[in-house]
């Protein structure tokens, strides 16, 4: 299995980083870099971890189970994840949430029909001060409202047209 | 979409801005405005003293963890054995997961460079080459953002082998989280830095003299080895000056929920709370306060009347039953229903809770269905003695903090706010709309 060379050369440094020997300390980092280029941990690519780090399958298993970034499944072309914690909570991210579900017409973890769209409820993600917060993807979108979120997935439709 | 470098919220002039003095400078964030500013000076000062000079300083600064339990900085460097033929590690948690903290990736985005120094003084002090700054996952900006300084650092030779001719030599490295609360616990930490599932270890032996590949390992917070430069550079005392005597100096406030002005703030340890609220938060939004989160949800919770004549320092929010913890402050209102913010609390324990020790696997798991059911309409006034039993059961039961992380709360809340949970009974069932979370823990 190969990956983009910037992936690669990501890679190559990872595993000098850590002290001789704890090759094993890479294999979340590079878990979560390597399932955006192949879309999910797949059972290859658990296998092509395992290898890189010198560790056994069940090593690289064992940790898929546990991060709830990393997915087995592949996710929509855009992740959308929102926030309901109690700092977005208090201002409206748990409608937010709602109106997001049923907008797109599906719930916690599921995609749209076409692939373009994910949803996942998710737990605190740092934005507190700046609430209620979206992620796409990995960016970051702070005081959303349900037509700020309306307008922000209508312009990701158009961009795919 | 929020883009490197632009403020989250407008500093207010009552901060008293030690750590964030550069913040909305243009490229703060770049070597070349660090450097001009006096960057990486305070590194070469800290290089002509000896490690027990640094270690003293740091005691002097009466500086405790930002991160969330308060410890002493300057006691905690002082367990690590230095001279141990083990190599010696510092580990930066920058997993910043507390609901309500959102502190340490501002302090990553506008002055990486002042947490790669602090990194560097505390390499010296403790004899260690290395330092792996863990960041949550969530926070890939932040990770590509670091790495930038970091390699900045090297081609202008302020990291690297022999920096400077000084013979000092230190490294500095990212290392991505996934996706786990647990994870900001420094012995779950470790075991996810070493490549493993996040749980906590059994202490002793604590990681200051076995943590990260069995080596010792300093491990502080972002903020915590960001507040370093500032110590070491102007003197303990004056950095001691600017809080309380057993807290000193700033701290970075998260202030969220029913205010007007939430942001983050740096203010003096030792500030009154409501000067707080009213002040730079800008007074309390929707109606008068009835509840605050002072340091992240796992504080216990202090009611309005609490808030009132309190000191925001260590000791004096531990002397009425809470804690300072992460610095995010959470602000409800009086419409705020207290049934509908202990279910959430405890949801996010319960999702979060890693599973290794059973008092907090299955304690979390009971609350949230009790509270669910109560919140739901379906509880009685026996099951708020229940709940509050079962949260005390867990105290003090597990390896780490989040089986008390999730009681404390709990605890608080179902107490503080009896009469509501009381008067929440006598409510037709049909106005109790809960959403129902589909977050799903190992249950």
């Amino acid at each position: 299995m190969t990956f983009s060379p910037a992936l690669e050369q990501r890679f190559e440094k990872m595993l000098k980083a850590y002290p001789e020997g704890k090759t094993r300390s890479a294999v979340v980092p590079m878990l979560i870099y390597a399932q955006d280029e192949t879309g999910a941990v797949t059972e290859e690519l658990i296998l092509e971890v395992a290898k890189r780090c010198g560790v056994t399958r069940l090593q690289v298993d064992e940790v898929v189970g546990y991060y709830s970034m990393l997915h087995r499944k592949p996710q929509g072309k855009y992740h959308v994840q929102i926030c309901t914690n109690i700092s977005c909570m208090l201002v409206g991210g748990t409608e937010l949430y709602e109106h997001c579900s049923k907008k797109l017409g599906i719930g916690h973890k599921e995609t749209t029909p076409d692939g373009l769209f994910s949803l996942e409820e998710v737990e605190c993600m740092g934005a507190c001060s700046w609430a209620p917060t979206t992620t796409i993807n990995y960016d970051y979108y702070n005081h959303v409202t349900p037509e700020s979120l309306d307008k922000l997935l209508e312009d990701l439709r158009k961009a795919n047209q | 979409m929020a883009g490197i470098g632009t403020l989250y919220n407008p500093p207010n002039p009552a901060e008293t801005r030690i750590l964030t003095w550069r913040f909305g400078k243009p490229n703060s964030w770049k070597i070349d405005t660090y450097l001009a500013d006096g960057g990486y000076q305070t590194i070469m000062k800290a290089l002509q003293m000896t490690q027990e000079q640094i270690i003293e300083e740091v005691k002097v600064s009466m500086l405790r963890g930002r991160g969330g339990a308060g410890f002493p900085t300057g006691l905690k460097w002082s367990f690590v054995p230095r001279s141990s033929p083990k190599p010696k590690y510092i580990v930066c948690n920058g997993d910043e997961s507390e609901p309500g903290t959102c502190k340490d990736r501002l302090l990553i985005e506008f002055d990486p460079h002042q947490l790669i120094e602090g990194l560097m003084i505390a390499g010296h002090a403790m004899g260690s080459q290395h330092a792996y700054v863990y960041i949550r996952g969530e926070y890939r900006f932040l990770i590509e953002h670091l790495n930038g300084a970091i390699d900045e650092a090297y081609a202008a030779g302020v990291l690297g082998e022999n920096i400077r001719g000084t013979g000092f030599t230190f490294h500095v490295h990212t290392h991505s989280g996934a996706g786990a609360y647990e994870c900001g616990e420094e012995t779950a930490l470790l075991d996810s830095l070493e490549g493993k599932r996040g749980v906590p270890r059994m202490k002793p032996p604590f990681p200051a003299v076995a943590g990260a590949w069995a080596c010792p390992t300093l491990l502080n917070n972002v903020e915590t080895f960001s507040a370093i430069v500032p110590i070491i550079r102007d003197g303990g005392a004056k950095f001691l000056s600017y809080g309380v005597p057993k807290s000193g100096g700033t701290r970075l406030l998260c202030v969220s929920g029913h205010v007007h002005n939430p942001g983050v703030y740096e203010v003096p340890l030792g500030m009154d709370t409501m000067t707080f609220i009213n002040g730079i938060a800008g007074g309390v939004k929707g109606g008068k306060l009835k509840a605050l989160v002072p340091g992240g949800s796992s504080c216990p919770i202090l009611t309005a009347e609490e808030c009132q004549n309190l000191p925001m320092d260590y000791d004096s929010v531990a002397k009425i039953g809470s804690m300072m913890g992460s610095g995010g402050m959470v602000v409800m209102n009086e419409h705020t229903d207290m049934v509908a913010v202990a279910l959430r609390i405890i949801k996010f324990y319960q999702h979060e809770s890693c599973g290794w020790c059973i008092p907090c696997r299955e304690g979390t798991t009971w609350l949230k269905k009790s509270l669910q059911r109560y919140a739901d309409g379906g509880g009685s006034e026996a099951d708020i003695d229940i709940i509050n039993e079962l949260a005390k059961n867990m105290l003090g039961r597990t390896f780490c903090a989040l089986g008390d992380a999730a009681a404390m709360p709990t605890i608080s809340l179902v107490t503080k706010f009896r009469s509501e949970f009381i008067e929440y009974l006598k409510k037709p069932r049909a106005a109790h709309h809960h959403h129902k979370h589909e977050l799903v823990g190992i249950h």
